[in-house]
C-alpha cells in the first residue's frame, strides 16, 4: 500500500469511550489522523424551546437538567440572568451558598474527570481511587441539598436551603479529606513517569489556537490562556474570595490534567473561605412571578469552562427566549484541531480531555435477573453488595475504609 | 468615566448612527442595536479596534416580523458587549463571522437550523443540531412553530406548550 494512502473511518455516533453520542469522521494515513470532522446534535432535546413554554420557576428545574454533572452551573447561570432582568438584590448569604455549592460541584466534576482520564489511558487504579474519593463530595452535596446531582438549590431571588453550623463542620472535615487525597493525586500526576509519558505531547493545542478557536475552561488554561470567568467577570461572591487561576504551558492532555488537579486545591481554598466568611441573614428575597420586559447575559465558570446564558423577558411569567451555550460547544472546534496529526489510539483520551458533558444521575440501580423479574436496589444496598462481592473474592477494604472515614488515609 | 461609558463614547464618535442605540445595563454589560447595513463595519471595529476579541456565543431571536442575531462579544477584562442586528423574516440574510471566529460555525449553523436564518459565506459542513432527515422549512425556534404531531402528545405536554 502506498504510504500516502488515506482512509476515512467513521467513529460514532456512540463515543469511543464515553457514554455520550457524537460522531467523528476521521481521515487516516496509516495510524495518524490527518483530518477530523465532528457531527453533533444527537443529544438535542429542544430545551430552549421547552423553556419558552414554561414558567420561570419550572425552567429552573428544566435548565438544571441541561447537564447531569454541572447542573448547578446551568441553573445558576440562568437564574443570574433572570434576577438581573427582575432587578432583584439577592441576599449575601444566598450568594455564599450558591458559590459554595458551585465549588463543591467543580470538585466532584474534576475528580470524575481525573478518573475518566485514568480509565482512558488504561490506568484504572486511578479511576477506582478518584471515584471512591469523589463519593466524599457527592455525599456532602446530598447532605447539603438533598441530591447527588440536580441539586434543586436555586430559586429566583436566592436559595432554597440554608446551611447549618453542623453542616459547616461537616464541609470542613470533608474538605480536609479531599485535600489530602488531592495532594496524593498531584504526586501521581507529577511523579508517575508512565502517566506523564502517556499524556505528554498528546492532543496538542497551542495558545494561538485556543485564542483563534475560542476554547474555554481548563482546555484553554492548559495552553497558557489565563481566562477564568470567576476572575474576569466575577459573579456570586468570587470577588470576595482569594484564589489563583491555574494555568499550564504544556498545551497537551498532560497540561489539562495538571490544571484540573491544581484547580481542585484552589476550590478547597475557596470553600474554606466561604464557610468562614458566610454572613448571617435571609437566604431569599421575594421574587415576582412575572418577570419584566428586558434582557440579560449571564456568564459562569462551569467545571468545563465558560457557560453562557441569554434570557429575554416579556413581562409574563414565561421567558420570551432562553439561550444556552454550554462550554463543550465552544471546545468542539478545538477537539478537531487537537486530533489532527495525532495517533488514532490517542483519540479517546484527547476527546475526553476537554471533559465533554454526560449524565451521571444514577442513585438507584434496576436489576433484571434474566427471567424478567425486576428488582430494585437502593444506593446503600448496591454499595454494600459491591463491597461484599469483592470481599468474597479476597479483596477486603474494611480497614482502609475505616481509616478513610476517619480522614487518616495516607 | 467608567470603561463602559468610554466604550459608548468611542463607539458613537466612530459611528454617529449608533447615537441612543447603546445601553449600559450594568457594570460589564453593554447592549447595542446596530442597523443591518452598518453591521459589518461596526462588528469589525469592535473586534479589531475596540478589543472585543472573544465571541461568547450568538443568540438568534424571532421578533415576529424580523429575525435578530445577537453577537455577545467580550473583552479580556470581562466586559461583554452584545451587538444585535435585525433582518426581515422573509429574507433573513446575515453574513458569516467564521473568518474572524472559527468557533462561530456551530452558533451560526444553530441559527440556520432552528430559526431559518440564512448565513452567507458559511463554509460547507454538517448541519447542527437537527438530524439530516429533518423536513425543509421547519424552524422549531420560531414562535409560530408547533411540533407537527402535537395532537398525539401527552395531555400535560400539550397543555404546557399551548398555554
Amino acid at each position: 500500500m502506498p504510504k500516502s494512502r488515506r482512509v476515512q473511518i467513521p467513529v460514532g455516533p456512540q463515543h469511543p469511550a464515553l457514554k455520550e453520542p457524537e460522531s467523528f469522521l476521521l481521515t487516516l494515513e496509516g495510524e495518524v489522523i490527518r483530518d477530523a470532522g465532528v457531527r453533533l446534535g444527537y443529544n438535542h432535546r429542544g430545551i430552549e424551546k421547552a423553556a419558552e413554554g414554561r414558567s420561570y420557576i419550572q425552567d429552573i428545574y428544566l435548565i438544571e437538567r441541561v447537564c447531569g454533572i454541572c447542573s448547578h452551573s446551568h441553573s445558576t447561570c440562568f437564574i443570574q440572568a433572570v434576577e438581573e432582568i427582575a432587578g432583584l438584590e439577592v441576599p449575601k448569604r444566598a450568594l455564599y451558598i450558591r458559590t459554595l455549592i458551585a465549588e463543591l460541584e467543580r470538585v466532584h466534576s474534576h475528580l470524575l474527570w481525573l478518573g475518566v482520564a485514568g480509565h482512558e489511558v488504561g490506568f484504572d487504579t486511578l479511576l477506582m481511587y478518584t471515584w471512591r474519593d469523589r463519593e466524599v463530595v457527592m455525599d456532602l452535596l446530598a447532605a447539603l441539598t438533598g441530591n447527588r446531582v440536580n441539586y434543586g438549590l436555586n430559586t429566583i431571588g436566592g436559595v432554597r436551603r440554608d446551611i447549618s453550623p453542623e453542616q459547616k463542620t461537616q464541609i470542613l472535615k470533608a474538605v480536609d479529606v479531599l485535600e489530602e487525597r488531592t495532594r496524593y493525586y498531584i504526586g501521581v500526576a507529577t511523579e508517575e513517569a508512565t502517566l506523564i509519558q502517556r499524556l505528554s505531547g498528546v492532543g496538542r493545542l497551542s495558545k494561538e489556537d485556543v485564542l483563534r478557536l475560542g476554547a474555554v475552561g481548563p482546555t484553554g488554561r492548559a495552553s497558557g490562556v489565563k481566562r477564568d470567568t470567576r476572575k474576569d467577570d466575577p459573579y456570586g461572591v468570587y470577588a470576595e474570595v482569594e484564589f489563583n487561576v491555574v494555568t499550564s504551558d504544556q498545551c497537551d492532555v498532560y497540561g489539562r490534567t495538571l490544571v484540573r488537579v491544581g484547580e481542585l486545591m484552589e476550590s478547597y481554598k475557596i470553600i474554606r473561605q466561604l464557610v468562614k466568611a458566610m454572613p448571617e441573614g435571609p437566604i431569599t428575597v421575594k421574587a415576582p412571578r412575572k418577570i419584566p420586559t428586558g434582557e440579560a447575559l449571564s456568564r459562569y465558570e462551569a467545571p468545563r469552562g465558560e457557560d453562557v446564558h441569554y434570557v429575554r423577558g416579556n413581562g409574563t411569567e414565561r421567558p420570551e427566549r432562553v439561550k444556552v451555550r454550554a462550554p463543550t460547544l465552544a471546545n468542539v472546534q478545538a477537539v478537531g484541531h487537537m486530533l489532527k496529526d495525532g495517533y488514532l489510539a490517542d483519540m479517546p483520551i484527547v476527546v475526553a480531555a476537554i471533559d465533554p458533558c454526560f449524565s451521571c444521575t444514577d442513585r438507584m440501580i434496576s436489576v433484571t435477573d434474566g427471567r424478567s423479574r425486576p428488582g430494585v436496589m437502593t444506593w446503600e444496598q448496591a454499595r454494600t453488595h459491591g463491597i461484599e462481592w469483592h470481599r468474597q473474592r479476597g479483596l477486603d477494604f474494611t480497614d482502609l475504609n475505616r481509616r478513610f472515614a476517619s480522614g487518616g488515609v495516607h | 468615566m467608567s470603561p463602559e461609558q468610554q466604550i459608548e463614547l468611542d463607539l458613537v464618535r466612530q459611528f454617529p448612527v449608533l447615537q441612543a442605540k447603546v445601553r449600559i445595563q450594568r457594570a460589564r454589560r453593554i447592549f447595542v442595536d446596530v442597523p443591518s447595513e452598518r453591521f459589518q463595519e461596526v462588528f469589525d471595529y469592535l473586534v479589531k479596534k475596540a478589543g472585543f476579541t472573544i465571541l461568547c456565543t450568538i443568540t438568534g431571536l424571532d421578533l415576529g416580523d424580523r429575525l435578530s442575531a445577537l453577537y455577545h462579544l467580550a473583552r479580556e477584562s470581562g466586559i461583554v458587549l452584545t451587538a444585535s442586528v435585525a433582518v426581515p423574516k422573509e429574507a433573513p440574510i446575515i453574513q458569516t463571522v467564521t473568518s474572524t471566529f472559527p468557533a462561530a460555525d456551530a452558533y451560526e449553523r444553530e441559527m440556520k437550523d432552528l430559526l431559518g436564518m440564512q448565513v452567507q459565506g458559511l463554509p460547507p459542513g454538517n448541519r447542527y443540531p437537527l438530524p439530516d432527515g429533518w423536513p425543509e422549512g421547519q424552524y422549531p425556534l420560531r414562535k409560530d412553530w408547533r411540533p407537527p404531531d402535537q395532537k398525539e402528545r401527552p395531555a400535560d405536554t400539550k397543555e404546557s406548550m399551548n398555554a
